[in-house]
């Protein structure tokens, strides 16, 4: 395969979504839950009854779709964010360790691993979502609950071949301690790893949040989601197209776009890949 | 073979018994549950008894066995919106939940197996391109929504095929579509790169080179070969689509196990969500159990010593 030139679209992407996510408030047309019933259920403006005044639509409050969408780039981002960190570090510092430390701890750690691998996440989500009160933090918690397990058990199968390296053991026999083995020897060299996981996971925390979202049970209004919107525009589908297919644009597009810099980013750190 | 399967067996029950930890410790996070059964004005003798009575006022370790020897009699109490016991309730839905998986399997397989095999067969034509487009697709859209844009455009739009409910084999077609949707990616580029592999191989060259047909070559040899790593896949994904079909169970009101745990958080039924919870693990277990060890009878290759 010949495509090996970076994504730029991909990356344009991601960044007008961090960018809305960021400083959405200040370009966004109109404010996200501004009600302008006289307004409600335009079409966007190519349709006869549009207007640039609401570039894609109202919804049936007469809120900006366009506003709304920028307004739900800055939710799902900082429950991507958050959720990509602690999961990425959570599952690194275990990955690490079990790989590092074999053993006993390997053990315990490899059977948790197994243990939460064997639980679907959605019924997982769904007992979560029943115990914690609903909101931005209760989604960070179910997705980093469901994707520590992606990155330790990565970052243990790499550590694992790691550790037998001759840069290692020499470190060892000098006498350098574990934590600094750990932190100064083992962790730069699955950063690139981790940087590759962290880009996938982006995409897949945004549908899983979107889905949470859409069921009611993530994102609360009046914050704005993206699955929050699809939900409230399935009542309407019969009359507003707009409104399920605009936010779901949204996701897929961010989504697309994290998958193919995630893939591109692996090839590019692992010449053996490319060959495929 | 028989360490193998004593091994996975093992493994299989200590996953279950996690799932059991995990929600027995989630009840325990969710509060008091006599407070949700009692009404406002009870007295603190009518907690102290309720609590009594449903053996909340023994030692957790207790408590945890209690809930152990309940669940592998499936008894995890009754509904609190129904009146009825929970586990029941969900395997009455159980067959909807089935019925919509097998036809989004079938779905998956319809599209994944015709445009894997083409796409390795005319690599790098028109074929492969338009099945990594629709991998890139199929990864990127959420499966509620294809559903939602299936019912925009199929159902509301060309009225060709009812949107909600179970009515009959018509109604299953868009959950299933919507369903099937996202394995397909995965499935296609597997089968794909597993085609490659083989149509390099000797056997087949040698099919070749006897004058087979190209048809009988690729279909009957090479396919049943390729297809032993997208079998494994069907199995995960399989169990994936039993235990997490909710949110499209909840797009098209099809009445499985998934809407019903959905509902039941909603009316923080909490028995119901547990039963739910342990229900979609034991499937999720033992499908992939299954699999494993149906390895060695679609393979002879792979017997475990």
């Amino acid at each position: 395969m010949a495509e090996r030139r970076m994504p730029v679209v991909s990356c344009v992407v991601l960044g007008l979504v961090l960018l809305c996510a960021v400083a959405g408030p200040w370009f966004a047309p109109h404010e996200a839950s501004e009600i302008a019933l006289a307004e409600s259920m335009t079409p966007p403006f190519w349709r006869s009854g549009g207007s640039l005044d609401y570039p894609l639509g109202t919804d049936m409050l007469g809120r900006d779709i366009l506003s709304r969408i920028i307004a739900g780039a800055r939710v799902s981002v900082t429950v991507a964010v958050y959720a990509i960190a602690l999961s990425g570090g959570i599952g690194a510092a275990l990955g690490i360790s079990a790989g590092y430390f074999g053993g006993i701890v390997d053990a315990v750690i490899s059977r948790l691993i197994d243990i939460q691998m064997s639980i679907p996440a959605i019924p997982l989500a769904m007992l979560f979502a029943a115990v914690l009160p609903p909101g931005e933090g209760m989604v960070i918690t179910i997705i980093v609950l469901t994707y520590w397990t992606w990155y330790a058990r990565i970052v243990r199968g790499e550590v694992l071949s790691l550790r037998e390296r001759d840069f290692i053991t020499v470190a060892r026999v000098a006498g350098v301690s574990s934590p600094m083995i750990l932190i100064r020897h083992l962790t730069p060299n699955v950063l690139n790893t981790l940087l590759v996981l962290a880009t996938l996971q982006f995409g897949s925390v945004i549908v899983f949040e979107a889905g949470l979202s859409f069921l009611g049970l993530g994102i609360q209004p009046p914050q704005v989601s993206w699955g929050g919107m699809l939900a409230d525009g399935r009542n309407f589908i019969e009359v507003a197209w707009w409104l399920i297919t605009m936010p779901g644009i949204a996701i897929m597009a961010s989504c697309l776009a994290s998958n193919l810099l995630g893939d591109w980013l692996r090839d590019t750190f692992d010449p053996k890949r490319r060959l495929t | 073979m028989r360490a193998y399967l004593i091994r996975r067996l093992w493994q299989g029950a200590v996953a279950v018994l996690g799932a059991l930890v995990i929600v027995f410790v989630a009840q325990r996070l969710a509060g008091d549950p006599v407070a949700l059964l009692l009404p406002m004005d009870a007295s603190e003798e009518d907690f102290a008894a309720m609590r009594e009575a449903l053996g909340l006022d023994r030692p957790l370790p207790v408590q945890f066995l209690v809930f152990l020897r309940d669940a592998f009699t499936g008894d995890f109490g009754e509904s609190y919106q129904w009146q009825a016991p929970a586990m029941a309730l969900l395997l009455e839905r159980l067959p909807a939940t089935l019925e919509l998986a097998l036809a989004g399997l079938a779905f998956a397989l319809l599209l994944a197996v015709p445009l894997g095999v083409m796409s390795a067969v005319y690599r790098g034509r028109w074929v492969d391109r338009l099945a990594k487009m629709l991998a890139l697709l199929g990864q990127a859209m959420p499966g509620f929504w294809v559903g939602l844009l299936l019912i925009l455009f199929l159902a509301v739009r060309l009225q060709w095929l009812p949107a909600f409910g179970r009515e009959g084999p018509l109604h299953l077609v868009l959950p299933a579509v919507a369903l099937g949707w996202y394995p397909v990616a995965a499935m296609t580029r597997t089968l794909r790169s597993s085609m490659l592999d083989i149509l390099d191989s000797d056997y087949i060259r040698t099919g070749r080179v006897m004058g087979l047909p190209e048809r009988t070559v690729i279909w009957r040899y090479a396919l049943r070969n390729a297809a032993v790593p997208l079998a494994t896949m069907i199995g995960v994904y399989f169990a994936n689509m039993l235990g997490g079909a909710f949110v499209i169970e909840v797009v098209f009101a099809w009445p499985g196990v998934g809407r019903a745990v959905v509902d039941a958080v909603f009316a923080r039924d909490f028995p119901v969500v547990q039963a739910g919870v342990l229900l979609s693990a034991v499937i999720f277990v033992v499908v992939n159990l299954l699999v494993d060890l149906s390895y060695g009878l679609i393979d002879p290759r792979i017997r475990h010593g």
